[in-house]
């Protein structure tokens, strides 16, 4: 079998704030089609990592390639036009566009498309996430379980090629993390590769076909799910058993 | 195969809205056959009030760009006016030319002061204003305080003048209006509101924004500089103290905050209340002044939509949408 383009590649990333340091020299890619998922203790990187990744905040060092291009000081709104999107862990919806229009910033400007195609790209998006009802509600009308929902369609709005999602399965009840699950796995079934930073491992273990743990800031085990998770690294990082 | 939905972007309320308008529009129109010459000059202040408050909203209210220092555009628009026409350009070109000029240095000032943020942009804009006031003060023509005037109006008829300069008055508010509604309904339009609401989440889904707030800082600086122009025209008289004053912009953040800040019909709406306190009660002295900020300290903390947000929110009246509405046309949802 051929194997997949690299469509994100970032090398030796870094950051720090003050004297902490949150990413110690990571490597990490993603390969096309790709679904990996990111577990970790509280505090580990994890949301760090894709924050610099879209471009939210700059590495202290490192170089990152979306698409065989260099990105490592791109802006985060030209790295969204140029197919990576993001969803945020504390939803950051319009609150005072409805959630249609929510969607339709995100076709007009990170899919840069007009008119029509704009319409039905935002559509589309709503119709995978099953907010067609309440489409023209205000988003300050709606509730934390659809303000996830619509980070997820906004970020589909944008047409990504890799989609970073940052905990949106949190709080979800079983019957609501399964409608989930379906929509991921109608995303990866498009061709869209997804990177999914998840508390609820059962859920994510159902979409990820990649895993990585990361802990203070590194990378300390990626691989196929069932051998992450029985790494003997990996369940120290979460039981603690190892003294410093 | 046709679509599950449709998009609808005009609603009943807002062809009446727009009928109402055009019915006003129409009445302005012939007012200068029916009114009084105290009363005309009257008018063209509001459309000036108007100009100004819709500005300020474009700025701060969709754009988030709060500034204390508008009075800097108002006094260039005015000064720049004169400085033309010193040159022998007839005044009623002289105030558009004025604005464009103005445009442009607000768009070279841009390149720095968008990066500026919250207050250190509310109050650069305002330490700026001052600066360009004192730079205008160094100008021989204008005497430094003494001022002086826009001679070159004293060519047309005083009466003549007054029409003139009422229709030249209403013909920019109403371009104004036009381009900045336009610009809202526009794919920018979105863009600019989801800014007003998460500048963060506005960048996650590929919208540039600085790119997009320049845009509003520019039309800003053009439609303020064009209402500082006009107001020479009424006054005929140029101190830079009176034009580069604070006073302006406070009047702006008045009109926007009681009418309705970040709605395009609010900023309209304030602007009409202001000129109809500032008719009854402007010869009231300080006490006017004093009952002005306390109507805007009372709105800010009690009413923070101002009036038209709270008729939308209670009535569900939109009379210039710029939105988006979907409706289902098919069986699925």
């Amino acid at each position: 079998m051929q194997l997949a383009a690299t469509l994100l590649d970032a090398r030796q990333i870094s950051k720090r704030f003050g004297a902490l340091v949150v990413l110690d020299r990571v490597d990490f890619a993603v390969r096309e089609g790709e679904a990996i998922g990111i577990v970790g203790p509280n505090g580990a990187g994890k949301t760090t990592l894709m924050n610099v990744l879209s471009g939210a905040y700059p590495p202290d060092g490192g170089t990152i390639e979306l698409l065989g291009e260099t990105v490592t000081k791109t802006p985060a709104a030209q790295r969204c036009s140029r197919g990576l999107a993001k969803t945020h862990q504390i939803p950051r919806p319009f609150l005072g566009m409805t959630v249609f229009e929510n969607t339709y910033v995100a076709a007009t400007h990170g899919a840069a498309l007009q008119g029509e195609a704009a319409y039905d790209l935002a559509y589309d998006a709503l119709k995978l996430c099953g907010m067609v009802p309440i489409a023209n509600r205000k988003a300050e009308a709606i509730g934390l379980l659809d303000r996830k929902r619509l980070e997820l369609a906004r970020a589909l709005a944008t047409r990504p090629k890799v989609l970073l999602l940052d905990e949106i399965g949190g709080g979800l009840t079983d019957a609501e993390a399964s409608e989930l699950v379906a929509t991921i796995r109608e995303l990866i079934h498009r061709g869209i590769s997804i990177v999914w930073i998840e508390h609820i491992v059962h859920v994510l273990l159902q979409v990820a076909k990649r895993l990585i743990c990361m802990a203070d800031g590194k990378i300390i085990a990626d691989g196929n799910p069932a051998s992450v998770m029985s790494d003997k690294a990996v369940v120290e990082a979460y039981l603690g058993s190892t003294p410093e | 195969m046709t679509k599950p939905y449709a998009i609808e972007r005009w609603t009943p309320a807002s062809r009446l809205g727009l009928t109402g308008i055009a019915i006003v529009v129409a009445l302005f129109g012939v007012a200068p056959l029916v009114l009084k010459a105290g009363s005309l000059d009257r008018l063209t202040a509001l459309f000036i009030y108007i100009m100004l408050a819709a500005m300020w909203n474009a700025l701060a209210g969709y754009g988030g760009l709060v500034s204390i220092g508008q009075q800097m555009f108002f006094g260039l628009g005015a000064y720049v006016t004169i400085r033309i026409a010193d040159f022998g350009l007839s005044p009623f070109l002289a105030i558009f030319v004025a604005a464009i000029i103005v445009a442009a240095i607000a768009w070279l000032l841009s390149f720095i002061m968008l990066y500026l943020k919250g207050g250190e942009f509310a109050i650069g804009m305002w330490v700026l204003s001052a600066f360009t006031h004192l730079l205008v003060n160094l100008d021989g023509l204008v005497q430094g305080e003494t001022g002086t005037s826009l001679i070159s109006m004293n060519a047309y008829a005083a009466d003549n003048r007054r029409i003139a300069i009422y229709l030249v008055a209403m013909g920019s508010m109403l371009m104004l209006l036009g381009i900045l509604y336009a610009l809202l309904r526009s794919k920018t339009g979105a863009a600019i509101q989801a800014i007003r609401d998460n500048e963060v989440a506005a960048t996650s889904v590929g919208v540039d924004v600085i790119k997009t707030k320049r845009k509003l800082f520019v039309l800003a600086a053009f439609g303020i500089g064009l209402a500082g122009a006009l107001w020479l025209c009424t006054a005929l008289t140029f101190q830079p103290k009176t034009y580069f004053s604070v006073q302006w912009t406070a009047y702006m953040i008045f009109m926007v905050l009681v009418g309705g800040i970040g709605k395009f019909e609010g900023a309209i709406l304030g602007a009409v209340l202001f000129f109809i306190i500032e008719t009854w009660f402007g010869a009231t002295g300080v006490w006017y002044l004093i009952g002005l900020g306390l109507a805007a300290v009372i709105f800010s903390l009690y009413f923070p939509k101002g009036i038209w947000g709270a008729v939308e929110q209670r009535f569900g009246i939109t009379l210039l949408p710029i939105g988006y509405k979907l409706r289902i046309t098919g069986d699925e949802t």
